[in-house]
């Protein structure tokens, strides 16, 4: 059936919630809240990432590494390119893939100084002032989600290191300098669920930036909260099922 | 022999200088001249490290055949053998205290110990390890300290003041002495085997690694220490090993080379075992990594150096030249050179393979990568490291008591 600019319209126009009480982000907001408000241990973060809307701009990996202040050599949320068929025969699926922020986390255990752990709403986090740089932890994820800082800059080698490379990272709440040379250079890194907005009362960047409004995040533990209605779809997957790991990200296929 | 020792010394003094480039880039810079990152985060360093904790816990068995079994035959060589496990462990401890991000931290391993984790475990069988080799290197070398104090050299002074005013060689301490010695090797035992079996659990415990696994990698890691270690311990005792020439050293050195072909063919098998399994059975995320190793970019480094240089050549020599303790020093020293590539081609193809597809085109940078060649940093810090070993142990072969040549030059004088 062919496409009528009509029925592309419709489309539109259906999704056009835009700053409406009806629009995902809105929604996501109010759920926040309602999750804040509860002590910390009732909370259980998830992220559910609807892979028929995603189209893969990326825009979620650049808010991150934007937000986050990431330097060279470290990201917190690519987006995997999979084409599928042979051409010219072929689609292609985006997979954006953030800290599955594990139940069951396979990095937490090995580190040898316990400088990374879970926290009571579930997310992983680094102790940046423990972490020894063994980054025993990064063999041990089964996702690729932590990457290592070795302490580069963008404009090293340029004559001055630019102002924006200087500007104070705000993770885990703490303003942190990099060009100063201390950690976090040296130690893993990771995505937190951009845990420092959300103690603020902020959805994730990501979240926020996704154009296709893609990316939804809340509380699992709230039956009301959309992510909990999106993970009771049947259409819903994780990635490594098999691993054990029990991910809180979850994907729409 | 004497001339090789001058080679050695010039080897390490070399290695020494030519590699202190590496040690300042890696003092002024960091981690921003290596090639190991966040997709590949280990990398040479590491593969050296699991290689010299190794050969030392194999040095260090070795010696328990003399101090806890009371083999006659190697008995000459039970404190050349612990003084190798001590300079291989040093070795090993400086290889990966270089390579962490945050090496003014390493007392934090001690400090706050995380007891789920097996690195964990591992600070602490080493620590212990550490100490248990140099009381026991002690005990075996004291009657050796009392007699080196009459010197009037510097190693007199040090001999007399290493005594710790323990001087006393009556027969009757002596035997204490060997008590003392046998129960520090008969603890050393399970010790060593429990310090390189947590270093093979610590890659065998990673269920993300499908190619390290398996309940074999800590095995693998045990027989490979003992062959590295042994193979290395041959060739140590072919060239500062007591009495070079005569008929005892010879039989000494023909006799460790028959105990090394041995673990040589035990490590072919579980190799065989291993990369048979994995490959037959194709699981791709295991089979990925050992076609990698196999017939990836680097496949002339397992089958040139590993199975060409380590185990096709040395096999032959220890089978056909087997009587003659220079082609049997040779193979050693071939086996104990080229087992490093053994200890990268588990390190490097573990996590050379993307654990998710795409992941190797998303999102590029340093890094971000998944393959890995160590960089001339790399290469030359770990030249530094181990020149300085060699040095350490070049050093404490003329200093201190390790082969008694004063037995020898005192029964010639005697004469």
């Amino acid at each position: 059936m062919p496409v009528t600019t009509e029925k592309a319209l419709e489309f539109f126009v259906r999704d056009a919630t835009m700053g409406t009480p009806d629009d995902p982000i809105i929604r996501m907001q109010e759920d926040l809240k309602r999750a804040l408000a509860k002590p910390i241990d009732q909370r259980r973060w998830a992220m559910v990432l609807d892979l028929r809307k995603c189209v893969g701009c990326s825009s979620c990996t650049v808010a991150c590494i934007a937000e986050n202040k990431l330097p060279p050599g470290v990201v917190y949320r690519p987006v995997l390119e999979e084409e599928i068929g042979t051409f010219p025969n072929v689609a292609r699926h985006f997979v954006p893939r953030p800290c599955m922020q594990c139940d069951n986390p396979p990095c937490v255990p090995v580190c040898p100084v316990a400088a990374t752990y879970k926290r009571p709403d579930g997310i992983i986090e680094i102790d940046y002032d423990v972490c020894i740089g063994c980054r025993y932890c990064i063999t041990a994820c089964p996702y690729s989600a932590r990457t290592f800082d070795s302490g580069r800059f963008y404009t090293s080698g340029t004559p001055q290191l630019e102002a924006y490379e200087k500007l104070p990272n705000f993770e885990y709440g703490v303003s942190l300098d990099r060009s100063q040379g201390g950690s976090p250079i040296g130690n893993a890194r990771k995505c937190t669920f951009c845990a420092h907005r959300l103690d603020a009362g902020m959805l994730p960047a990501c979240t926020t930036t996704c154009i296709g409004r893609a990316t939804y995040f809340g509380d699992a533990n709230d039956p009301q909260a959309l992510v909990s209605q999106l993970i009771a779809s049947p259409n819903v997957t994780r990635l490594k099922e098999e691993m054990g790991t029990e991910p809180k990200v979850y994907y729409l296929v | 022999m004497k001339n090789l020792q001058k080679l050695l010394w010039l080897v390490a003094i070399i290695g020494f200088v030519g590699g202190a480039y590496g040690l300042y880039d890696r003092l002024a810079h960091g981690h921003l001249d290596v090639s190991y990152g966040s997709y590949i985060p280990w990398g040479l360093w590491v593969g050296a490290y699991i290689y010299f904790i190794g050969v030392s816990a194999g040095a260090f068995l070795i010696s328990t055949l003399v101090y806890a079994f009371g083999v006659k035959r190697l008995e000459k060589i039970g404190k050349l053998s612990l003084f190798t496990a001590v300079v291989a462990l040093g070795v090993a401890m400086l290889s990966i205290w270089f390579d962490l991000g945050h090496p003014e931290r390493a007392l934090e391993l001690i400090l706050r110990t995380n007891i789920h984790s097996v690195m964990g475990w591992m600070i602490w069988f080493y620590s212990v390890y550490w100490l248990m080799l140099l009381v026991e290197l002690w005990f075996a070398l004291r009657p050796d300290f009392v007699a080196w104090s009459a010197r009037k050299d510097v190693a007199g002074s040090l001999a007399h003041f290493l005594t710790f005013g323990r001087r006393d060689v009556s027969a009757k301490v002596l035997a204490s002495d060997g008590r003392v010695l046998r129960v520090l090797g008969a603890l050393g035992i399970p010790l060593a085997i429990a310090l390189h079996g947590s270093v093979g659990a610590l890659f065998g415990v990673v269920g993300a690694r499908p190619y390290w696994n398996t309940g074999l990698t800590p095995i693998m890691f045990l027989v490979g220490a003992l062959l590295s270690g042994g193979a290395l311990t041959t060739f140590v005792v072919l060239i500062f090993g007591p009495d070079a020439g005569s008929q005892e050293h010879a039989e000494t050195v023909v006799f460790l080379g028959q105990i090394v072909l041995g673990l040589l063919a035990l490590d072919v098998i579980l190799e065989w075992a291993e990369y048979s399994i994995g490959l037959y059975a194709a699981i791709p995320a295991d089979a990925e990594s050992m076609r990698l190793a196999l017939f990836g970019p680097y496949a002339w480094v397992f089958w040139g150096i590993h199975v060409g240089l380590g185990v096709v050549i040395p096999a032959v020599i220890l089978v056909v030249r087997r009587h003659s303790p220079t082609w049997v020093g040779i193979a050693g020293l071939l086996i104990a050179a080229t087992f490093i590539a053994v200890r990268l081609n588990i390190v490097i193809p573990g996590l050379a393979v993307p654990e998710l597809q795409g992941l190797e085109a998303a999102f590029s940078g340093p890094g971000l990568t998944f393959s890995y060649f160590p960089t001339l940093t790399e290469w030359l810090l770990e030249v530094w490291v181990v020149s300085t070993g060699l040095l350490a142990f070049l050093i404490g072969y003329r200093l201190l008591p390790i082969v008694t040549r004063e037995t020898a030059g005192a029964g010639v004088a005697g004469e």
